[in-house]
């Protein structure tokens, strides 16, 4: 049935997919030096679909399209997450992308599909919108990564990236065949439905189970499905690394949520022991192969991978302060990510790349403000006091505590310990050494404005983290998800 | 007033202020900014000494307000008598600190005095929160001042020991944060005090201690995860030394009292012979250790360690005068470690060199210098009349009531004590002129005199006088020991 309620439950994506047309036709008519107004013309388109998320934000869960959509407070509010995540990503890179070629109506165009691709993934209420909106997303950021021409990492990078997800996707998509031999739908409510009371044969289900669990561990990059996470990191354009590290980080835990707590919640038993094993080993092989890396993007790539562990850590808990803690996880991740590879880009310049961690030497004596931004930004993703990272850790550990799983918190306090030994040692490299590099720091002043306003950020929701903390709790109770 | 807030926020909103005021062109600015910040974070807390009623152990000056409702977290404040000196005693090193920085420092000067002060403001936290995670947030966040100022202004293998520092008190702290959370999935609250009547089996309190004490005798630092400390200390610049020496320790004692006696008494004593064993080793094996040390500053890093056992020995025999006497040692102790740390970092900024090797006959340049140090080096031995001396005595008394032999082990601190302090002493001060740079040496400025009269002031103050000190934490520690003879089981 279709009326007009259901136009505007997807109203954030139908403003992303005509504004992305729009960049895509009128960027076709400018010249090179006109280009900014493609890029202002995306950021309206952004700032439009922000506001559509906000504004169309339901007081209760609504299906459209015969449940194939579903819109609710979480979806809204991780989209608009999204959107501002993706705004930023623009304006840290746009000096960035301009030198090195990819100031291009296309990135432009991209980036809008591969945040369309995330919408519709937070927003599916069956398992082909899930499907559909995953190989959008990734498809976009295929391309994205592959635009980078003269770069042979970048080429190597994103066929790896290709045939990697290909298999992944082809993964996941058997493992959704599997529930729908076994339950007869695709549709999340009514698999929900059919697991709720479960009857006969379980192995077909567990199998399925399997397969998508493995599909989630690799968007997510889950050790052992982690192998594509720093290569693909080190070698994409690192504006497109932040792209890769950040939003869809948050499509990804809608996905995992609708997918393995909403759909397969009568299983949540069999996840759960297979989330711990991932979550176990990302948080061990993260951190430590991270303490080996000299390049910053590959440190952080593995960072990533052990962070995404933790986040496991908070979803396993497979209850509502558990999923609230995975959400705040991702989110404060999101957030800290965004400033990570943002230094980076500002430190680039013309045919330089700031990606090794030695080109962080002495960075106080150049610019005390910014190096006190990377500190932030290592202080949080090591998780202490008084950064965001702390209360995101702190949620995590506290929902397996709730769930009695003491001993995983010890494994992430002990890991987390390792890990902070790689992240001191950037602020040992900022503070303790001296500069090699003695380039003054340029950038556009809406770019600075912005890195330093997402590095106070971290500081002002590691010491106010209740806002946050309520968006969370309030956003899943009131999707009906808990 | 909110005086604890003013306490903890006064001085990081002056540190705030230096760093944006002071550039590396200003170092004047910085540095009056930074002398008005401490004075002014002294005095806020003077009223919590003036105003302070002996007669109650409740919480005095509390404050308590809604934080983060979602994990029903406060922002809860308090002191009682056990943790109102150390506020006080932060309050004052800090003014110390940045009065001996004056123009030593000459490098990133803002960043230097802006670190201390915030840090001071972060430690007054940490000793007024009544709320664990409040605690636990004071408690990490001051590591990160303190890695910077050994990494940025220590000595030549400031890397190795900063990160060492940092890694060690970080391994003990997030083992706390598992016990923290543990208990408040028991409890359904962050408040200590309500953790100090939770039911708790013994199994589940031995586990709490570990945690708990993994990361208090870290800090404190104690037998064997002491190694740290030489490092840091030899590495930190001199304030950095100072604070660590005469507040930083006394979180982790703190925390003992605090955290470990009164919410899991059961395991405290059931576990009571273990840190009695540790802290005797720590006074006799490391007092040894400290005897043959080469390095000034090790050896006083030595002594601290040792020191700080006798702290912990005080604290589990389970009396008031035990635990008083750990108490008057750990502000002793404050006063009398910061002392040597300034006395050789007077010689180190004429000399740079803290080897005692270096030095000989410094007593015919500097005969000023040699009577502050002379003073201090017999405090941190224990001589009567002295700071030294009252907590040391106190807590050999108390071991000796419970068992002789182990006042007798824990006696050996005086002789230990007197001999590498004194001889170390003589080495440095006495004998012929060692060599040239020690014959240019010139004698303390105006600065540096006041520097340590003052704190040579309060040794004797505390030595000759000590009863306002224990009037304060009397009726705190005897409530405190009636708690934790109560089983919690």
């Amino acid at each position: 049935m279709m009326n007009s309620i259901d136009f505007s439950t997807i109203l954030p994506e139908i403003l992303l997919l005509c504004g992305a047309s729009v960049v895509l036709l009128g960027d076709a008519f400018l010249a090179d030096s006109k280009r900014h107004l493609s890029f202002w013309l995306t950021q309206a388109v952004l700032a439009a679909a922000a506001w559509a998320a906000l504004a169309t934000m339901p007081l209760q869960p609504m299906g459209a399209f015969s449940g194939m959509v579903v819109d609710d407070m979480l979806a809204d509010t991780l989209k608009f997450m999204s959107c501002v995540a993706v705004s930023l990503m623009l304006f840290y890179s746009r000096d960035y992308s301009a030198a090195r070629g990819l100031f291009r109506g296309e990135s432009f165009v991209l980036a809008l599909f591969a945040l369309l691709g995330m919408m519709v993934m937070i927003g599916a209420g069956s398992f082909v919108t899930l499907y559909l909106g995953l190989e959008l997303l990734s498809l976009s950021l295929y391309a994205m990564v592959a635009m980078y021409r003269t770069s042979n990492a970048a080429t190597e990078a994103a066929m790896k990236y290709f045939v990697l997800g290909a298999l992944a996707s082809g993964i996941l998509l058997y493992g959704m065949s599997m529930i729908y031999g076994a339950t007869g739908s695709l549709d999340i409510a009514v698999v929900a439905k059919a697991l709720a009371s479960p009857q006969g044969d379980r192995t077909i289900l567990l199998f399925g189970l399997v397969f998508l669990v493995s599909g989630v561990a690799f968007k997510l990059g889950a050790v052992p499905y982690h192998m594509w996470v720093p290569d693909v990191y080190d070698g994409a354009p690192t504006g497109v690394t932040l792209l890769i590290g950040t939003a869809p980080k948050l499509a990804s835990f809608a996905f995992m949520l609708r997918l393995l707590a909403v759909a397969l919640g009568g299983l949540w038993f069999d996840w759960q022991g297979m989330l711990m094993v991932l979550a176990v080993l990302s948080m061990i092989l993260g951190n430590i192969v991270a303490i080996a890396q000299t390049s910053m993007k590959r440190m952080l790539a593995y960072s990533s991978i052990a962070n995404m562990g933790y986040m496991l850590m908070g979803f396993l808990a497979a209850n509502p302060s558990g999923y609230s803690a995975a959400m705040f996880y991702a989110i404060s991740y999101v957030l800290t990510s965004l400033a990570s590879f943002g230094m980076i880009m500002l430190l680039s310049r013309e045919g330089f790349e700031a990606d090794q961690l030695d080109d962080f030497k002495g960075l106080n004596q150049r610019s005390p403000w910014w190096a006190f931004v990377m500190l932030l930004v290592m202080f949080s993703l090591a998780g202490l006091p008084p950064t965001i990272g702390f209360y995101a850790k702190f949620t995590v550990i506290q929902a397996a505590v709730d769930a009695g799983f003491v001993w995983l918190a010890v494994v992430a306090v002990v890991t987390s310990l390792v890990g902070a030994f790689y992240y001191l040692r950037v602020v040992k490299l900022m503070y303790f050494d001296d500069a090699s590099d003695t380039a003054p720091i340029e950038a556009r002043a809406d770019n600075r404005w912005f890195l330093s306003a997402n590095g106070l950020a971290l500081l002002a929701f590691g010491i106010f983290p209740q806002q946050l903390l309520g968006i969370c709790v309030v956003a899943l109770a009131n999707s009906g998800l808990l | 007033m909110p005086y604890l807030s003013l306490s903890i926020w006064v001085p990081i909103f002056a540190g705030l202020a230096v760093l944006a005021v002071g550039r590396d062109r200003d170092a004047a600015a910085a540095r009056w900014i930074a002398l008005a910040g401490a004075i002014a974070g002294l005095v806020v807390t003077l009223p919590l000494w003036l105003h302070f009623d002996t007669g109650t152990s409740q919480m005095q000056f509390v404050e308590r307000s809604e934080w983060i409702p979602r994990f029903d977290i406060h922002y809860h404040l308090g002191v009682d008598g056990i943790s109102m000196l150390f506020v006080l005693l932060n309050s004052l090193m800090t003014l110390v600190v940045v009065w001996s920085a004056w123009e030593v420092i000459q490098v990133r000067v803002a960043q230097y005095m802006a670190a201390f002060l915030i840090q001071s403001g972060l430690i007054n936290g940490a000793f007024c929160a009544l709320d664990g995670i409040l605690f636990y947030m004071f408690f990490e966040a001051m590591l990160i001042p303190m890695y910077l100022i050994i990494g940025v202004w220590g000595g030549p293998n400031r890397v190795y020991a900063a990160i060492k520092f940092f890694l060690y008190t970080l391994l003990g702290s997030l083992l706390m944060l598992v016990a923290l959370i543990y208990l408040y999935d028991v409890s359904e609250t962050f408040s200590i005090l309500d953790w100090y009547n939770v039911p708790l089996s013994l199994k589940v309190q031995v586990l709490l201690f570990i945690a708990f004490f993994l990361s208090f005798a870290v800090k404190v630092p104690m037998f064997p995860v002491h190694t740290w400390l030489p490092d840091a200390h030899v590495e930190a610049p001199t304030g950095g030394s100072v604070i660590l020496a005469a507040i930083t320790l006394k979180i982790g004692a703190y925390g003992f009292v605090r955290f470990i006696l009164p919410i899991v008494p059961d395991a405290a004593r059931y576990l009571s012979t273990f840190v009695i064993t540790l802290s005797l080793i720590a006074i006799v094996y490391i007092g040894f250790v400290a005897l043959v040390q080469s390095d000034m500053k090790k050896l006083i890093a030595y002594s601290s360690i040792s020191h700080m056992g006798f702290v912990t020995l005080g604290f589990f025999l389970f009396n008031q005068l035990g635990m008083e006497g750990g108490l008057v040692q750990m502000i002793s102790h404050g006063f009398v470690s910061a002392a040597m740390f300034l006395c050789v970092g007077v010689m180190y900024d004429r000399m740079h060199s803290r080897q005692i090797a270096d030095y000989g006959g410094v007593v015919n340049t500097m005969p000023k210098f040699a009577a502050f140090m002379m003073l201090f080096a017999m405090a941190n031995s224990g001589l009567p009349a002295t700071s030294g001396f009252v907590g040391e005595f106190m807590v050999i008394l108390a071991s000796v009531k419970v068992n002789f032999w182990l006042g007798a082990t824990a006696a050996t601190i005086m002789i230990l004590g007197a001999a590498y302090t004194l001889w170390m002493y003589k080495r440095v001060i006495y004998g012929p002129v060692g060599n040239d740079q020690v014959a240019a040496l010139e004698d303390l400025n105006r600065r540096e005199f006041w520097m340590l009269g003052a704190v040579a002031l309060l040794v004797f103050w505390m030595g000759l006088w000590p009863k306002p000190f224990i009037d304060v934490m009397h009726n705190s520690v005897a409530d405190l020991l009636a708690h934790v003879a109560k089983s919690k089981l």
